[in-house]
């Protein structure tokens, strides 16, 4: 049985100018100890599918889903209090602002042995004692007298390593990282991604790890996650999507990284992902496609089995009889076909 | 931090004189000396007039009678009420307490009130409560004072007959002043209905005086709520798996109080402005009612002696405000 599984999931915004689909039909897998790479520009709903799985969807939002269990319990049914023995402690998460996401009135020690004594049910003692190996864990250097500092008297690289210090605190199953490093220094950047893995690796546990940038998640995830306007685009093992990519759009997100970069400039995407006033009929991706044609203008794709994983387009770039095919449905760009 | 109070501090010696030069010439921009008003109706022949004015210093030029007034006050020396002979500073210390204790209950009152109902507000947001609070409290900031305590006599004194109209405290009971706290010195009387009677006399002048305060804090409140529930800090709260209580009781309130806080400390000023008027409806016998009989009798070392030493317990309860709103928030702890 995987650690997590989700059909059909969908977050719903009711705002003024009509309802925002910000997650449209995802569904997921997720064995014990996997890591996965979730990519997409920002606002492809990578953030809002996590926090639905944690149950913080903000107000007014709504969540929908066919399944959505964790660890064999149906979170869909399941009881607010129940919910609430397991986030934090089977499922954590961590976020991309570390600074803003602690609480500045409250010491690192008190954020941190709090955790501890609400899941573990530890006295002051002990979930002190945890707390400063915990920190030493993450490489906070003199642990013990961080205890009593205050989030804004470190930087965000260790308010980063203080959040990772507190998901852990509870050994969970599954941690969701939504793009940890998104807000600190390039340097800290790797030594944070560093921690991450080797905590994943050490305690074998599932690791979801958000990101804008294929870059980061190349050297992390075994299986990544396409988004895009909150659909999954393609789902597939890591190596495989880096050497043959299946939709355009993963294609496109390749070529414009720095070291694919052809010359001296970077190519970019053309186009912005559809909000809510601009969402196509069809493909959702169809408006920024070099192959789009009639047919994936009007014919929204299914998500479906593709390459050992699954996939959003009519042509796979490694359909055999694509050029065909796209040919037949009258490519909107007569040269990109050929 | 300790310059965070040095330079607090050092801000008490304009203000100061700020106060003195207020105090000292306003009152004497008002036609009519305390020698008039001492003679009353009778009235007083011109030459004895003149006599008394050379005898408590009138006739000398106002900034010579300003300087002998502030050399006096810096050695301690307040004067004289020109009515009662009795110096200005024993009258002070006597009534103070009243005025003290009337305070505490007003903004007790609305912190105990104002707390909850802006937070429930802010948490069942755009409900008929939220609704509710924020009409209420836009009605209660707008009440002119004068008006709110008489509504509240003529109901419940005069029409229910369910509180007193006026004092501390039935005249039956003689309490001994130890700490001039009423409702403490009522209870170590051990006479037994004293402490009911002074409660009694504090319901209406703690409403009245209250109503402002509570409406602003209930109001600040909301506002800090809605601010602080769609902080990042909330949301980890949440993915720790803490309960709805603890959140909002704990994480959130903490945060929220920072800017309540230094909206109590901008509402002490407009307490005690409050207060007299209160003590007026109310014959409180406080330093308000003190400080509104000493315009009328012009009696001026009382008028400005009252007004400085207000003005230095609103500045001591800023002063205390502001060491409290550095201990509730660390930021200004550290960085100061
Ligand atoms: N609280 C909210 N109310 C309305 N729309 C929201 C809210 N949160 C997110 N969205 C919308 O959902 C979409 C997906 O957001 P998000 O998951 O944060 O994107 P990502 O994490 O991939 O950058 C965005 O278009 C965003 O505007
Ligand atoms: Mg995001």
């Amino acid at each position: 049985m995987a650690l997590l599984e989700i059909e059909n999931l969908s977050v719903e915004f009711p705002t003024q100018g009509g309802i925002m689909r910000a997650v449209d039909g995802v569904s997921l897998k997720l064995e014990e100890g996997e890591v996965l790479g979730v990519v997409g520009e920002s606002g492809s709903g990578k953030s809002v599918t996590m926090l639905a799985l944690m149950g913080l969807v903000p107000f007014p939002g709504r969540v929908r889903a066919d399944k959505l269990s964790f660890n064999g319990r149906d979170l869909l049914t399941i009881s607010d209090r129940e919910r609430r023995k397991l986030t934090g402690k089977d499922v954590a998460m961590i976020f991309q602002e570390p600074t803003t996401s602690l609480n500045p009135c409250f010491t690192i020690g008190f954020q941190l042995t709090e955790t501890l004594r609400l899941h573990e049910g530890m006295d002051r003692r002990a979930a002190r004692r945890r707390a400063i190996e915990l920190l030493d864990q993450v490489g906070i250097p003199s642990a013990e007298s961080r205890l009593s500092a205050f989030p804004h008297q470190l930087s965000g690289g260790m308010n980063q390593r203080v959040m990772i210090a507190m998901a852990i605190a509870c050994n969970p199953k599954l941690l969701i990282a939504d793009e940890p490093t998104t807000a600190l220094d390039v340097t800290i950047q790797a030594q944070i991604l560093d921690l991450l893995i080797n905590l994943q690796k050490e305690r074998n546990m599932a690791l979801v790890m958000i990101t804008h940038d294929m870059g980061v998640i190349a050297e992390t995830a075994k299986r990544i996650m396409v988004m895009y306007a909150g659909q999954i685009m393609e789902e597939r093992a890591a190596e495989d999507l880096f050497a043959s990519p299946q939709h355009p759009y993963t294609s496109a997100l390749l070529a414009a990284l720095p070291e694919n970069s052809k010359g001296s400039r970077l190519s970019t995407i053309p186009g912005v992902v559809p909000g809510l006033y601009d969402r196509p009929k069809g493909c959702l991706f169809s408006p920024r496609c070099a192959y789009a044609t009639e047919h994936s203008r009007s014919v929204r794709p299914e998500l479906r089995p593709w390459a050992g994983g699954q996939i959003r387009c009519h042509y796979p770039l490694g359909d055999s009889s694509r050029t065909a095919r796209i040919n037949a449905d009258h490519p909107l760009d007569a040269e990109a076909a050929s | 931090m300790l310059r965070f109070i040095l330079t607090r501090v050092s801000l008490i010696i304009p203000t100061f004189i700020g106060i003195t030069l207020l105090a000292f010439f306003l009152i004497r921009l008002v036609p009519g000396d305390p020698i008039e008003t001492m003679a009353g109706e009778r009235g007083i022949d011109a030459a004895r007039h003149e006599q008394l004015r050379k005898e408590f210093g009138f006739d000398k030029p106002i900034f010579v009678q300003y300087g002998v007034y502030i050399s006096r006050v810096l050695q301690g020396d307040l004067g004289k009420s020109l009515v009662t002979q009795a110096p200005v500073w024993s009258e002070f210390k006597a009534l103070f307490p009243a005025t003290m204790e009337l305070a505490i209950c007003a903004i007790l009152f609305a912190l105990v009130l104002g707390l909850p109902a802006g937070m429930i507000a802010a948490i069942r947001r755009n409900s008929i409560f939220d609704h509710g609070v924020m009409g209420i409290s836009l009605a209660g900031y707008s009440m002119p004072i004068f008006w709110w305590g008489l509504i509240l006599i003529l109901v419940f004194s005069v029409q229910l007959d369910l509180t007193p109209v006026s004092g501390r405290i039935d005249v039956l009971y003689y309490i001994e002043p130890v700490t001039g706290f009423l409702l403490i010195d009522s209870l170590l009387s051990g006479e037994e209905g004293a402490f009911a009677s002074a409660v009694e006399h504090l319901i209406l002048p703690t409403i009245v005086l209250g109503t402002v305060p509570l409406a602003v804090i209930a109001r600040m409140t909301r506002s800090a709520m809605l601010e602080v529930l769609g902080e990042d800090y909330i949301r980890t709260a949440k993915a720790k798996g803490l309960s709805r209580y603890r959140i909002i009781v704990l994480h959130a309130l903490r945060n929220a109080l920072i800017p309540v806080v230094t909206v109590i400390g901008l509402q002490v000023g407009v307490l005690f402005t409050g207060a007299i008027l209160t003590e007026t409806i109310f014959s409180w016998p406080g330093v308000g009612k003190w400080l509104i009989d000493a315009i009328f009798r012009r009696d001026y070392p009382v008028l400005q002696g009252g007004a400085l030493l207000l003005g230095i317990v609103v500045m001591s309860v800023n002063l205390l405000v502001d060491l409290a709103y550095g201990l509730i928030n660390p930021r200004i702890r550290h960085n100061r």
